[in-house]
Formats: structure tokens, C-alpha cells, sequence
């Protein structure tokens, strides 16, 4: 076998380990599942009434954003995966086989698309029931727009690989997703318009790539101004895949357990 | 191939300030088990991860399997099997399913691999949990799977980084078995162990390692020699006795025996019979008895006897007795 047919079936061995699992480990289904619809319910019915977003309702303001923010964490199974593997010695096994060096990480990151699939679904039906719909959009736009999601969630599945493999622990990971990562959706229009925002903040908001891409998704489920938005949303997440993955990858040749 | 399976030389890594392998020497012959023998943070995990290609060395040159851990790493990966202290396996993964993984990622046809963990699994008694995750298996069970792992490619080379450390003394006899009896012969063992006595048993040959540089090399019996032997302890019940009780132990060792605190210590030569002999000699001369015990050498013995200084960060292991 070529050496690229020999990544490929390293990376689906790997993918369909990190998917096997799943269902085993419940935490990680709800985290996938209920964590967003929790998330919908509580900015639609909770703070929705005291947001204005004039020209559209909340729910359809709101959706895109929010599936963004869900998306992007979706990778943040990998940074947990990563850790624990690193922490337990099990890419040390990886490391001593006679596999692809990239495989692990592709085999991370590819089944995190999958799991972003199923958690696309469930936000968008979460969505419809809480009054969401796709304003002046083609059947192409919704489709570019889950497209660009399926991206953004790639790319930040390399920035969590990254993440996960600095992590001696998956609680390391984890407080780092939430105090570097977290906030910085907040200071974006996934919630409200920027333009509501304080000088300095509205201007960090704006040129925030979670409010191009949001507003990129939004101009092709809701029919807002598209400006540049769609292909800036594109090459922003072209550009973390080229920066982080590489990244990732050089980290995994040198990372040791303990 | 008349080569030795492993041979390293002057092997040098820092961490940092560090320094973990100060040029470090030694070979196992093809088929051999090659005892690696240490406290914590001697080096010998260092020098296992560079001969597993997990880490590059500093300065120096291995070989394993005719092949240079640095330049041949991707050739050689296909050549070793990886095993040890922190039984690298996927908790969530059935043990069939572990096994049936590193199979593929063997780049074994999915029958060959599937063929292949049905086979350890019964050589290493863990059929019956085969289809439970491995979260649910006792430690000694996680210790088999990861050996079974290591073996799914039938390597010519095998390391074994520290396989009992954390097993309870069952659980290392258990080990101890498997290892004597589940490697194939003709395979290459690089074992490192804290314990003496776990490369007494398993290896052909020892080498001591301290603060990154060996110390001493020789079969077990020969480094035994070097410490001493086995220890016979003797409590008096009435200090005062002390000389009469060497007079009368004195023919039962090479060296005269040492006094301590009212303690008699005799390094025997043989195990066999020393308490009784030791109890009637005593009891001729009517020298009573408070306690009397044999000692076996312990790592801290070992490095007592060699370097003069005891062994640091050596596991908190109460002395093997033999309680008369």
C-alpha cells in the first residue's frame, strides 16, 4: 500500500475507535446533545426578550450563533480524547507502531465531524421547535452555510488537538477551552448584533472571526447583507486549519506521557 | 543473524539541566532477557522510550534489530512491541477490540486481526472478558491486555517498562508467569524493573543503573555475590551474649558477621536450612533467641553494596522475611 492509502486506513482504525466509544461514555452524548439545547432555551426564552435585533426575531438571530459556538466546541471532545490518551500512555503505543505519524490527529479530527453532524441535527430541530426558520434562502445557501459549519468545526478540532496535547489532564484541557476559548464567543455577535456593544469591545466584536462567521451564516439562512462575510468566513477557517494542524501535528511527534 | 538484538552505546539525554542517560552502554544477545535494574528516575524509562523511537537521544548510537533507533525508526516500529507501568490500553475498547486495533494499525488484513486477538486472548486467559470494555478489568488483567497488545505483531524485540509496578504480589506472580511463558522463544526482552527480584527471575542477564550511568552488569547470581547473598538476623535475647552467638555463627559464612544494636547479622551461603542450623548452633551454646529472620537482598541492598549509598526514591517496600 501507498503511504497515503496506509494514513487513510490508520485514520479510519482511529475514527471509528473515538466513535465506538461514544455511546460507552454517556457524559460525552450529553455534553453533544443536551448542552446545546440547554443553550437555545436559555438565550431564547430567557434572555431573548431583552435583546433587540431589529428586523427579525430572536430564535432566528440567535440559531445561527449559536450553532457556530456549538460547533466550534464540538472539537473539544478531541482536546479531552487527546489528554487522556497522552495522560494514560496510549499514544505512546500509537507513537511505537508502525503507523501513519499524522493518523491519530486525522483519526481525532474526522470523527469529530461526524459527531458535528449529529449535533447539527439536533440543534436544527431544537431550532424549528423554538420558531427558527431559513428566511429568503436557496436550497444552496442553507447547504453552503452547514458546509461552512462542518469547517469551522475542523478547524477547531486542530486548535482543541493542540489544546489536548498541552493538556497533562483532560480538567487542564478543560480550563483552558473555557477561559481562553469561551469568552471570546461571547465578545462576538453569536448572542447580540456588535453594533450594541461599548467603543473597544464593538471593535474587537467586529473583527472577531466568530462575528464574520456567524454573520456569514446568517446572511445565507436569514437573507442579513452578506458584504464579505461568506468568503472571509472560508478563509478564516482555511487559515486556523493551515496554522493549527501543523501545529498539532509537530506537538505529537514530541509529546511524552507523565 | 549472529548480531546482538540490541546494542547501545554511549547513549546521552538531557532534560534540561537534567541529565537522564550520561553515556550509557549495553547489549542483549538475540534471544536473551536483558534486566534493566533501577530506581525511579535512574534512566531506564528514558532509555526504553529511545529505543522505542519515542524519544531521540541526545548522543550515541542504538541499534535494535539490526536497525538504527534514529535513522531506521520507521522500519523498526514494525519490529518491537511495547509494554509497561501504564498499561496503555483503551479503557473504553472491549479487549477484543484493543487488540483487534493495534492489528490494523499493524497494517494486518481485518480477518488476519480479528484472527489474531482471538489467539492472545486465550493464551492470556482473558477470553471470558473479551467483549467487556476494558475499564471493568482488575489491574492485573489490564497489565495481560497491554502484553497481548504489545505481542499482536509477533515482534522480534520486546520492552518492558516496568510490568509489575503497581500489581499487588499476586497480581506479580500472575505477571511473572505470563512473561516466562506467553514470549515466544528467540524474542529479544528488554525488561526495567525496581525490583531484584523480578529481574532475578526473568532476566539472563542484569545491568544496574543510577543516575543515568551503569553501575554494574553480570547474571543475577553474579551481582548476588556482589551483595552479598542472603542475610540472616538474629535478635538476642540478652545483649551481653553477642560474642558467644558470632563464634557460634561464625562457620556458617565466609565473612564475620556484623553486630548491630544487640542484632547479629550473618550473610549465609546457602538459604536452605540456615534458620535451623543457625537455631541448633545457638541453642548448643545455650544463646537464647528473641527473633530470628532471613533476609533476601532488596534493590536497597544492591546499590548499598555498589555505589555506597542507598538507593534514592526507591519504593517504599518492606524487606522479603522469612519469619522462623
Amino acid at each position: 500500500m501507498s503511504s497515503l492509502a496506509l494514513t487513510l486506513s490508520d485514520t479510519l482504525v482511529l475514527a471509528r475507535r473515538n466513535l465506538i466509544r461514544i455511546p460507552r461514555q454517556p457524559d460525552l452524548l450529553i455534553a453533544y446533545t443536551v448542552q446545546p439545547v440547554m443553550f437555545v432555551l436559555l438565550f431564547v426564552y430567557v434572555f431573548g426578550g431583552a435583546i433587540q435585533t431589529p428586523g427579525f426575531d430572536y430564535v432566528d438571530f440567535l440559531m445561527p450563533g449559536i450553532i457556530v459556538q456549538s460547533i466550534a466546541f464540538g472539537g473539544f471532545v478531541t482536546a479531552l480524547g487527546l489528554s487522556e490518551d497522552v495522560g494514560k500512555g496510549l499514544i505512546d503505543r500509537f507513537r511505537s507502531l508502525p503507523m501513519s505519524r499524522a493518523a491519530v490527529l486525522l483519526g481525532r479530527t474526522f470523527s469529530d465531524v461526524l459527531l458535528n453532524i449529529l449535533s447539527l441535527a439536533v440543534l436544527f430541530a431544537v431550532g424549528f421547535a423554538a420558531g427558527f426558520n431559513f428566511t429568503d434562502s436557496s436550497a444552496g445557501e442553507v447547504l453552503l452555510g452547514i458546509l461552512l459549519l462542518l469547517l469551522l468545526g475542523y478547524a477547531f478540532s486542530w486548535i482543541f488537538a493542540l489544546v489536548g496535547l498541552y493538556s497533562s489532564t483532560p480538567e487542564t484541557a478543560n480550563s483552558i477551552g473555557f477561559t481562553a476559548i469561551f469568552p471570546l464567543t461571547f465578545a462576538s455577535s453569536i448572542f447580540v448584533p456588535a453594533d450594541t456593544m461599548p467603543d473597544g469591545l464593538r471593535q474587537f466584536a467586529e473583527a472577531n472571526p466568530f462575528t464574520t462567521i456567524s454573520d456569514a451564516v446568517r446572511s445565507l439562512w436569514i437573507g442579513t447583507p452578506a458584504n464579505t462575510d461568506v468568503w472571509m468566513a472560508f478563509i478564516w477557517c482555511f487559515v486556523l486549519i493551515a496554522v493549527f494542524a501543523p501545529l498539532a501535528v509537530g506537538r505529537y511527534r514530541k509529546v511524552a506521557a507523565k | 543473524m549472529n548480531e546482538d538484538a540490541i546494542v547501545v552505546e554511549g547513549l546521552e539525554k538531557s532534560y534540561g539541566s537534567v541529565r537522564a542517560l550520561c553515556g550509557v552502554d549495553f547489549t542483549a544477545r538475540t534471544g536473551s532477557v536483558l534486566g534493566l535494574l533501577g530506581p525511579n528516575g535512574a534512566g531506564k524509562t528514558t532509555a526504553v522510550r529511545i529505543l522505542a523511537t519515542l524519544l531521540e537521544a541526545d548522543a550515541g548510537v542504538a541499534r535494535v534489530a539490526g536497525l538504527d533507533v534514529k535513522k531506521d525508526a520507521a522500519k523498526l516500529r514494525a519490529k518491537i512491541g511495547l509494554a509497561g507501568q501504564y498499561a496503555a490500553v483503551d479503557e473504553n475498547l472491549t479487549g477484543f477490540e484493543n487488540l483487534e486495533m493495534v492489528g490494523r494499525l499493524y497494517h494486518m488484513a481485518r480477518a488476519q486481526a480479528r484472527t489474531r486477538a482471538d489467539e492472545l486472548l486465550e493464551l492470556f486467559e482473558l477470553t471470558d472478558a473479551a467483549k467487556r470494555p476494558a475499564k471493568t478489568y482488575s489491574g492485573g488483567m489490564r497489565r495481560r491486555l497491554d502484553l497481548a497488545a504489545a505481542l499482536v505483531f509477533r515482534p522480534p524485540v520486546l520492552y518492558l517498562d516496568e510490568p509489575t509496578t503497581g500489581l499487588d504480589p499476586r497480581g506479580r506472580l500472575g505477571m511473572w508467569e505470563t512473561i516466562e511463558g506467553r514470549t515466544a522463544a528467540g524474542t529479544t526482552v528488554l525488561l526495567t524493573t525496581q525490583y531484584l527480584d523480578e529481574a532475578d527471575r526473568l532476566a539472563d542477564r542484569i545491568v544496574v543503573i543510577d543516575h543515568g550511568t551503569v553501575i554494574a552488569e553480570g547474571t543475577a547470581d553474579e551481582l548476588k555475590d556482589r551483595v552479598g547473598g542472603e542475610r540472616l538476623e538474629v535478635r538476642l535475647e540478652d545483649g551481653a551474649e553477642v560474642e558467644q552467638a558470632i563464634a557460634a555463627l561464625a562457620a556458617m559464612a565466609d565473612e564475620r558477621p556484623a553486630v548491630d544494636d544487640g542484632t547479629v547479622r550473618v550473610g549465609v551461603r546457602r538459604r536452605t536450612g540456615a534458620i535451623a542450623e543457625a537455631v541448633r548452633r545457638l541453642d548448643d551454646v545455650d544463646v537464647g533467641i528473641d527473633d530470628i529472620a532471613l533476609r533476601r537482598p532488596t534493590l536497597d541492598d544492591v546499590f548499598l553494596a555498589l555505589t555506597g549509598h542507598a538507593a534514592e526514591e526507591a519504593p517504599a517496600e518492606a524487606p522479603e522475611e522469612v519469619r522462623a
